[in-house]
């Protein structure tokens, strides 16, 4: 019962004083249990909702920065009160119900959209200490989770009865369910890299090597494929404004549209913090640099968690760079460029990184790490040479078909 | 009473209402949507059972994969997508009879085993599950063969969809 017991392992010394103090007032043991346990999901769900309104500035603020603008900046200092303002003008808002629309499946889709993306917290890592519950299908679990998101958007964009909500829905899908593919394929990676597929496990295994430097191009996919599941630009057709008016969420309003909204950003940080935890170690990493007495404060709970969230709010920052930097791709080039380019290159890697994890397994962790990255960057140059041959040969067969209509 | 008997009691009650609303309601969505808890439910009972493997794969395939393809197939090709007509068949309660006298066998076969009353077993703190179940699917002597004949199976009706779907045209 001492602060260095707190700083070290704080929810167990919560847990254990909470535990004790329970016992005092006469509950059961499973009673208490399932008390904590409550607690525990209550403040994990409060924490990650104060995040996210933190994330609606953290946005606004870069998205203006990329503008030339200046962004919120009128209510409190930096606008920092600005979300507050926003979800009080949300929360007053008038609560409208379309006439025709599917009321029940309707009010259930932004609840089910925030869930989607609330239940991934569950297996993040803040630190060693810091976490929900270790899965050890942990990699499976994001996949599923990202399936309940899709279902809100279907469920949103049918139960509007509007026929632009319907529509964005329909490319929601077919986004979702093709690039699911090669971001299944390339969370395989870190899967066989590590030997394990829960996360604290592969955190703990990039210790000494992040994985992104042991295979950049399954790196490279999965941030694109990320980026996809989230439905953002370049992929946004799924609410595409010119086009759609908002997509599956344009008949909502009020706080409704909120939860949308919310979800969106704290998804897309979501995938931030798991790019960490998959390619670039999490709350650990440094390289083996904790090991030593002088940085040993490294592997402090609250130092590993700062960490983490520095390190998803890179991805984070990664994914809004793409965001509002792309222009908008066309349905069929999406689905080509996925199907035709993704999802081969995506097995490509796979196969390549299990082969080569079993034939460079006897070599020292120097000649390991050079072999996977060598071994990605000649798929890379590769990869990169057919797609310029086959530019060269389209550009060429333009170009013969345009002189023989000239002639 | 444990909580496992609570949590398994209200699974159960919320599985059997969504397969029952499944056959019942008018509009195809719901039916769709009402399938999807019927599967979540499922997905629950696994968990509970400790196979958190088979829980996660059940809601990534049946609701990641089924339940949304049947959802967008049915928003694709229906106008309306309330079903209008009599929702039952002259002959339906042969139907009834069937599923009552299946009920009744598998009923009859579990009460009979020997150690139906047994609570399931905890799984020591060492031993990993999934790496077993991993093991277990490409050993020689356990179970490689149903799960190679299962790929093959899949990847015919792969090459069959994509035949289907691009050179079938030509002819």
């Amino acid at each position: 019962m001492t602060l260095a017991g707190f700083l070290n392992d704080p929810i167990n010394f919560v847990a254990q004083w909470l535990t004790g103090l329970l016992t005092g007032w006469g509950f059961s043991n499973g009673l208490i249990t399932v008390i904590l346990y409550f607690i525990g999901i209550l403040v994990l769900v409060v924490f990650v909702m104060l995040l996210d309104i933190g994330l609606v500035w953290v946005e606004r603020k870069v998205v203006a920065r990329f503008q030339d603008r200046l962004g919120p900046n009128r209510i409190g200092p930096f606008g920092l009160i600005q979300p507050i303002a926003d979800i009080i003008k949300l929360v007053i808002k008038e609560d409208i119900t379309p006439a025709g629309a599917d009321k029940v499946v309707f009010n259930i889709a932004p609840v089910l959209a925030a869930m989607s993306v609330i239940s991934l917290w569950a297996i993040l890592p803040l630190s060693s200490k810091i976490f929900g519950v270790d899965l050890n299908v942990a990699v499976l679990y994001l996949v599923a989770a990202g399936a309940l998101g899709t279902l809100s958007i279907i469920m949103g964009g049918w139960a509007s009865n509007n026929k632009y909500a319907l529509l964005g829905a329909f490319r929601m899908v077919a986004n979702m369910v093709s690039y699911e593919i090669p971001m299944v394929v390339t969370l395989l990676i870190p899967v066989i890299l590590a030997d394990t597929m829960s996360v604290q496990g592969i955190t703990q295994a990039q210790s000494g090597m992040w994985f992104a430097i042991l295979s950049p191009l399954a790196f490279v996919i999965f941030f694109i494929s990320a980026i996809a599941e989230l439905g953002r630009s370049p992929f946004d057709l799924v609410e595409a404004e010119s086009e759609l008016t908002a997509g599956f969420n344009v008949e909502y309003s009020g706080m409704k549209f909120g939860w949308f909204y919310a979800s969106e950003l704290l998804h897309a940080f979501t995938f931030g913090g798991f790019m960490a935890v998959l390619f670039f170690g999490g709350y650990g990493g440094f390289f083996g640099l904790e090991k030593l007495s002088a940085f040993h404060w490294l592997t402090n709970p609250f130092i590993q968690a700062a960490v983490f969230i520095a390190k998803a709010m890179f991805g984070y920052w990664a994914i809004m760079w793409v965001k509002y930097s792309m222009p908008r791709i066309r349905i069929d080039h999406m689905l080509a460029f996925n199907w035709k380019f993704l999802v081969p290159l995506s097995l490509v890697v796979l196969v390549n990184t299990a082969i080569l994890n079993k034939l460079l397994a006897g070599l020292p962790a120097w000649g390991y790490t050079l072999g996977m990255f060598l071994s990605n960057v000649i798929i890379g140059v590769v990869t990169i040479e057919i797609l310029r041959a086959y530019g060269r040969r389209q550009h060429k067969s333009e170009q013969t078909l345009a002189q023989a209509m000239r002639n | 009473m444990t909580a496992d008997k609570i949590i398994f009691l209200l699974i159960g009650v919320l599985i059997l209402v969504s397969a029952l609303m499944v056959v019942t309601t008018r509009k195809l969505i719901h039916a769709a949507l009402w399938l999807v808890a019927a599967l979540f439910g499922v997905a629950v009972l696994y968990a509970i059972l400790q196979a958190g493997f088979l829980a996660v794969v059940q809601v990534v395939v049946y609701i990641g994969a089924i339940a949304i393809l049947f959802i967008f197939a049915v928003m694709l090709t229906r106008r309306d997508m309330r079903d209008q007509g009599p929702q039952t068949r002259s002959n339906w309660w042969i139907a009834a009879l069937l599923g009552l006298l299946i009920l009744a066998g598998l009923v009859f076969l579990i009460i009979n085993q020997p150690d139906v009353e047994r609570t399931a077993a905890v799984i020591p703190a060492g031993v990993d599950t999934l790496r077993n179940l991993g093991t277990a699917l490409v050993s020689p002597d356990a179970y490689v063969l149903p799960f190679e004949v299962a790929s093959v199976l899949l990847l015919a009706a792969l090459v069959g969809a994509v035949y289907i779907a691009g050179f079938g045209k030509k002819s």
